[in-house]
């Protein structure tokens, strides 16, 4: 196998794999990229689904194959096969992965929010969980790089928790955002332009702008979204000659020698089955954060007998992800509208409503924040459904068949909007995911067991988003869709690991006995190991998790560079 | 010719044209024009890994409703659907080939059709002594009348599995339907293809009690400058 002796070798080509990618080839060093799925480019034509017809689809798009239908551009989603994951009795979390170059930044919701001063410092507001051992002025400026870097549309709305970056206009709001806008004033909710990693206007030379198709879930091909196949790996590749591109690997673990430090990585070829290693002077984890904490949980050694930087009992501890609610509205005025126009716009909401509420008077910490959608979308499997059951709101016959069915589907095109609510949960020790003690995946390689139980917190937060989304459906002169979910469903509180905002796995601290990284997202018990994905995080806020990733992706990235040029590592 | 027609026919036209450029970017590594127009797939597929081209192969090969079946769900998809003055029916969208594979695709699906229909033939028979699709027109509308609605009251619990039946084939069909080019046509959908995006046209804000307001709008892109390369003021404010 290969005797090159690399400077870095990244596991996971994702949001943080792929910025590390970037950031440390581009200074000069020699990386090996290791990825556990095929190479993918959003513009290969052979697998691009980015503007296709419904009916291209034999099955017009439905979920057989690909949980969220035929065209969303992941491979591998809650099941990869072959490769299980277990629960301990009583949990049910829901993990997915994506086995492909770019992981899941090549279908993500876009949605790119900065973390706030307070989300750094909770524990100092709320006395729950525990403060990250930086603040944002800190990361500031790679947030402020970061715009420029990858492009984010937004508005400045100086609100000192949701702060500006560098922003590319937004898109003019839809019609049901318009009417949302009026509803939400109304109904006293904060509402402003969205902001995601979608370029409205021309941010370089090398990617292309939004041609609004709707569709960033299937990857752009003119790379006018953030991707981190597009954007990061693919440029790295052609660009400095500096990276090596190992797919369909499968890493094992972090290989370490007496002294403990890591020496490489061993990994499975998944086209051969054969093990293989790699060396190099570093190692750096951008798997996700539960595939990191696996690889740290599978690293043992005499050095390290718990698993690499598991001295301290926390990997794999703390895992937290966004808690989730929705709801649907039909809204009457929208009945019948006109729809000779293409509203496809960008792809996900042009406005939102982010937190804006004090929990002082409220009887849950934290916050979340709304993401809304509507309007005449593309239709496919599922379209049509129950399509007549908006009658009963307007005194109409529920039923039916013939040209007054015909009739129907049009009256109600475009006329429902929905919501979802994104909001923080509270870090707990016991919430986790270990190795399972007795099954292994096709690779031979140990699973994950998750443990993992929601809180009253989470609970009655998931009980004041059901009851904001009935004043709101209320404020715009709709009905709410269905029944409000009760006390004994959780009021609706989604799944665990449901909004695949999964951190908090590899938590960063100053106590090494307490967290698994310093502050630069470098393992306590292995300086020269990092971990580059959402593992680090202390707390998710009721921001989604990628921005922070790449922020602070980046900032290791410079940090390792430094220990290079010092000769620390 | 419809809009959108024109608009792709537009599209293709122009590959490499002035029209192009504006909608999606110029430097040509990133501006394919071919690849945004869909049906130029490299292997004639809908971007399908090889796992999901097999599993689609094994779907097709499997056969699980028969002819007799088949048959009764084109006469249903009729019913649901007929074709109107300015639109094709049901079956002229190839709803009940469609409904063939779903049903393999989602197998779900096939008792609750399978035993539909069976329900169905007995309830013809039981009243007209013959199958559902030998029933003449006003025969089979007035078992159709009897499950098409819901019955909230249940005045007539004896129809509640005619009812759950008629449900999932009118979900089916409108699915079917809507999804194809004949339905996104009679629908009105107008989307899928390149464009730039300008805010909700002024008649249609007309017909509605909504409006963009200036402070909002200032925040919006001003589609002219899309093309010109962001600069910022070191407060993120947009020079360019």
């Amino acid at each position: 196998m290969s005797e090159t002796i690399y400077d870095v070798i990244i596991v996971g080509s994702g949001a943080g794999g792929g910025m590390a990618t970037k950031m440390l080839s581009e200074a000069g060093l020699k990386v090996a990229l290791v990825e556990a799925g095929p190479y993918f480019d959003p513009k290969d034509p052979t697998t691009m689904t980015q503007m296709k017809w419904p009916w291209e689809s034999p099955r017009r798009g439905a979920s057989t194959n690909r949980a969220f239908g035929d065209f969303d551009m992941s491979w591998g989603d809650w099941e990869v096969e072959g490769e299980p994951y277990t629960q301990q009795e009583g949990t049910d979390f829901m993990w997915w992965r994506s086995r492909m170059l770019g992981g899941r930044t090549n279908h993500w919701g876009r949605i790119s929010l900065r973390f706030g001063p307070d989300d750094f410092q909770r524990k100092d507001i709320d006395g729950l969980g525990d403060n990250w051992p930086i603040t944002y002025e800190e990361i500031k400026p790679y947030y402020d790089r970061l715009d420029k870097m990858v492009g984010v549309f937004g508005s400045k709305e100086n609100r000192r928790n949701d702060p500006d970056g560098f922003f590319l206009p937004a898109p003019k709001p839809r019609l049901h955002e318009l009417y949302y806008i009026k509803g939400a004033r109304k109904a006293g909710v904060d509402v402003i332009p969205a902001r995601l990693s979608i370029l409205t206007k021309k941010l370089n030379n090398d990617r292309g702008v939004c041609f609004y198709c709707s569709q960033c879930n299937r990857s752009c091909n003119v790379y006018a979204d953030f991707s981190s196949s597009s954007v990061f790996i693919i440029p790295a590749l052609n660009g400095t000659g500096q990276v090596d591109l190992f797919v369909n690997s499968m890493v094992r673990s972090v290989t370490t020698d007496t002294e403990g430090k890591a020496t490489g990585v061993s990994y499975i070829n998944k086209i051969d089955r054969k093990e293989y290693q790699l060396k190099g002077r570093s190692v750096v984890l951008g798997a996700s954060a539960c595939s990191s904490a696996r690889i740290l949980l599978n690293s043992k050694s005499p050095q390290h007998p718990n698993g690499l930087g598991n001295s301290s009992d926390v990997v794999g501890r703390y895992l937290h992800d966004s808690t989730g609610g929705g709801r649907t509205g039909f809204i009457p005025a929208l009945m019948d509208r006109r729809t000779d126009y293409n509203e496809d716009g960008v792809g996900g909401m042009h406005v939102y409503s982010p937190w804006w509420l004090d929990n002082k008077k409220l009887d849950f910490p934290r916050g979340y924040h709304i993401e809304v959608w509507g309007g005449l979308g593309m239709p496919a499997y599922g379209f049509g459904f129950d399509a007549t059951a908006f009658n009963k709101h307007i005194g109409l016959e529920v039923g039916g068949y013939g040209d007054k069915l015909r009739d129907d589907v049009k009256r109600f095109y475009g006329a429902a909007i929905g919501f979802g609510g994104r909001g923080e949960s509270i870090a707990r020790k016991e919430n986790r995911c270990e190795l399972d003690p007795t099954v292994v995946d096709e690779y031979g390689i140990p699973v994950l067991r998750f443990d993992y139980q929601w809180s009253d917190y989470e609970r009655y937060q998931a009980r004041h988003m059901q009851d904001t989304f009935e004043e709101l459906i209320h404020a715009m002169g709709g009905h709410p869709v269905g029944d409000k979910p009760t006390k004994e469903q959780d009021w609706g509180l989604l799944k665990p690991g449901q909004i695949i905002h999964e951190v908090g796995t590899t938590r960063m601290g100053n106590d090494p006995k307490t967290s698994v990284t310093n502050k630069y997202c470098q393992l306590h018990d292995a300086d020269n190991v990092f971990v580059v994905d959402a593992g680090p995080f202390v707390s998710q806020a009721d921001k989604n998790c990628t921005w922070t990733i790449m922020a602070l992706a980046m900032r290791t990235s410079e940090y390792i560079i430094e220990q290079y040029k010092k000769r620390n590592i | 010719m419809k809009r959108r027609e024109t608009l792709r026919t537009l599209l293709v036209g122009t590959i490499g044209g002035a029209a192009l450029i504006t909608a999606s970017g110029c430097d040509p590594d990133t501006s394919d024009a071919a690849s945004m127009e869909s049906g130029n797939n490299a292997n004639g597929l809908y971007g399908r890994t090889p796992a999901e081209i097999e599993h689609d192969e094994e779907v097709n090969a499997e056969i699980y409703l028969n002819e007799h079946e088949l048959a009764s769900i084109a006469v249903l998809c009729d019913i649901i659907l007929p074709a109107t003055t300015t639109a094709g029916s049901a079956t002229d969208a190839k709803v009940p080939d469609f409904i063939d594979f779903i049903v393999k695709d989602l197998p779900v699906l096939q008792l609750p059709i399978r035993g539909g229909l069976m329900w169905l033939n007995y309830e013809a028979n039981r009243r007209f002594g013959k199958d559902f699709i030998t029933c003449l027109p006003e025969e089979e509308v007035q078992i159709i009348e009897d499950i098409a609605y819901p019955d909230p009251e249940e005045l007539r619990p004896d129809m509640a599995y005619g009812i759950t039946f008629f449900n999932l084939m009118r979900n089916l069909t409108l699915t079917g339907y809507y999804t194809t080019k004949m339905g996104l046509d009679d629908l009105g959908y107008t989307g899928n293809f390149a464009n730039v995006w300008d805010g909700v046209p002024a008649e249609v804000l007309a017909d509605h009690d909504v409006d963009y307001d200036e402070e909002w709008l200032a925040k919006c892109v001003d589609q002219n400058e899309r093309m010109t390369i962001a600069e910022w003021d070191e407060d993120g404010n947009l020079l360019t």
